[in-house]
């Protein structure tokens, strides 16, 4: 038995070979020797460090805040979705064009950008000040920018199973004497928990890593609005690389974390639905 | 693109064009009643308005707010000429040796069939799901004073963390599995036949991929570009921590914007940044006709998959 199987086609040796060590070079030889300079450190140096009260402020800040943006984006990512895929309207087009904004704006234009607008002299943020309420330089600020990377994720993972379901289940739901909010929450609903959940966990994956647009309206007070990526770069900046280093593999545990429970998800899916 | 017509095949009966199977006529109990409807669209409206549009629209208000004369000024001033030259350096670099990487690594996976193949994709996803900042500190562990191969790249004088070598790195990382990831699902859909059918004629290794496999997936890897591109020249926190921010000869455009904008020189980082909106712009545009055009290639590339 050889290792591929019988094929008339060249170039099989060569192309993967330069594709495992491409990516041996570029991804997995740095990777790997970050888990290897924390190892050095021991599980109670590990401790230690994500321990340290500032370093579990950062941390508490960094997944409460994705939790939440990816909870708010979850919501508004359905109904819109469900827009984008159901109805017809002037302007449908273009408002699905505007979706992948965030995947395409760089996040130190869109940092910028929030922070001007949100500030108390700012077109949202001046309004809001009169109310008495600050969005900007606070946890606030870093939930609106989170909910502003997250929300393609949703919207891209649900609307396409959307635009596939049958719509023969819906009409037999409502022969059966379904109202349309009982076909809707009790039919429809339960066929978009997967990708609900696969958009959800895609959204805090990123927002928990996001720091370009976080920083600038975060006001990165430590304790209070410094989120994780940042505590890296300053403890970079004091040359204290055992520290910025078990960050980061606490960072890295979790996104290895997420991306199996995102393959958990859709095997599971699989098996119950019969699609991803 | 497709025919609209409705086709009588024999053994099936009358066949339906895929485009007009999914949009179906929708009777009234299959779809939502006009008020909720309205307030629905109304409220993925106000949604996309506020939290996408309007970031979108101040960065040209900002951007223009003091003229055009203090637009242009602000973009030809040396430090912002030296920081666009640059973010072109970096992507001229990136996206040709991603683009190589992606086609390797397509031919090798979607062409052939061999064990660990779904752990590979996995692998090359991995940067997907690794934080830009962390990216940025595998990196300075590697080539920084302190890291791995730190004292010999010193022996030799070579600089890579806080210089030009060390952006390109950590770009490549960021950026590493767009080309692959848009046309790996594509060729696999494509299959093989073609190349046999070519091979067996006489054509060589090269030539088949040249003019078989190359044409069949130019969209693809063109809208594969595109993405790369896109985020190779505004990546901010992986550059942002192996660049040492040294202006005119390490800050790329999105440093450069950071920079200006912690000076209170807002009109002058809107600016800038606004060079950047306008790429994320023509980068949307291209995509969606793209899709509109070449839908059905591109979908079955990037959905269920």
């Amino acid at each position: 038995m050889s290792f591929r199987r019988p094929s008339i086609l060249p170039g099989f040796g060569l192309t993967l070979g330069y594709t495992l060590v491409y990516l041996t070079a570029i991804v997995l030889l740095p990777v790997a020797l970050l888990i290897l300079r924390s190892s050095s450190l021991g599980l109670d140096g590990l401790w230690a460090i994500a321990t340290e009260p500032r370093v579990l402020a950062a941390l508490r800040i960094s997944f409460g805040m994705s939790l939440a943006a990816a909870g708010i984006n979850v919501v508004f990512g359905a109904i819109i979705a469900w827009v984008l895929a159901r109805y017809e309207f002037p302007g449908r087009r273009l408002l699905d064009a505007v979706v992948d904004l965030p995947f395409a704006l760089p996040t130190a234009v869109a940092g910028i950008a929030l922070a001007s607008l949100y500030a108390p002299s700012g077109w949202i943020g001046g309004p809001l000040s009169t109310l008495g309420w600050r969005i900007a330089y606070t946890p606030l600020g870093i939930g609106v920018a989170l909910i502003f990377i997250g929300l393609p994720f949703i919207v891209r993972t649900v609307q396409p199973v959307i635009e596939e379901l049958d719509a023969d289940v819906e009409e037999a739901s409502a022969t059966l004497g379904a109202t349309r909010a009982q076909t809707l929450l009790r039919v429809i609903l339960p066929s978009l928990v997967p990708a609900l959940l696969t958009g959800f966990a895609l959204a805090f994956a990123r927002g928990v890593g996001e720091y370009g647009s976080v920083i600038f309206l975060a006001g990165n007070l430590p304790y209070v609005s410094e989120i994780a990526p940042l505590l890296i770069v300053v403890k970079l900046e004091q040359f204290d690389y055992a520290s910025a280093t078990a960050i980061a593999t606490l960072m890295l545990i979790v996104s290895f974390f997420i991306l199996l429970v995102i393959n958990l998800i859709q095997s599971w899916s699989r098996r119950r639905f019969g699609y991803v | 693109m497709s025919e609209t017509s409705i086709e009588w095949v024999p053994e099936a009966g009358f066949v339906v064009p895929q485009k007009q199977r999914v949009r179906r006529i929708r009777t009234a109990v299959t779809t939502e009643g006009p008020v909720l409807r309205a307030s629905l669209i109304g409220i993925a409206i106000t949604f996309l308005a506020l939290f996408l549009l309007l970031p979108l629209i101040v960065v040209f208000y900002e951007a223009f707010n003091h003229g055009l004369g203090a637009y242009f000024s602000a973009l030809t001033e040396p430090d912002t000429r030296a920081a666009i030259g640059l973010t072109l350096l970096v992507s001229a670099f990136v996206v040709p040796l991603n683009v190589v990487f992606g086609l390797a690594a397509a031919w090798a996976i979607a062409k052939f069939q061999f064990p660990g193949k779904s752990f590979l994709i996995t692998l090359i996803d991995l940067p997907f799901s690794v934080s830009p900042v962390v990216a940025g500190l595998i990196y300075v562990l590697m080539f920084g004073s302190n890291g791995l191969l730190g004292e010999w790249l010193q022996a030799h004088d070579i600089k890579v963390i806080f210089a030009v070598p060390g952006v390109v790195l950590a770009t490549i990382f960021v950026t590493f599995p767009f080309v692959a990831r848009e046309i790996i699902p594509l060729m696999e859909t494509q299959g093989t036949v073609e190349e046999e059918a070519a091979l067996t004629l006489g054509a060589s290794g090269f030539s088949t991929f040249l003019r078989i496999t190359l044409p069949n997936i130019k969209w693809a890897l063109l809208y594969g570009v595109l993405l790369c591109n896109a985020r190779a020249m505004g990546e901010f926190g992986a550059v942002s921590v192996v660049s040492g921010h040294i202006r005119g000869l390490t800050d790329t455009m999105p440093l450069h914007i950071e920079i200006l904008y912690n000076e209170y020189n807002i009109t002058a980082a809107f600016s800038v940044a606004s060079v950047l909106a306008l790429l994320a712009l023509v980068t949307l545009v291209a995509k969606t006709v793209l899709e509109g055009v070449w839908g059905e290639e591109l979908a079955g590339g990037s959905r269920r998959h």
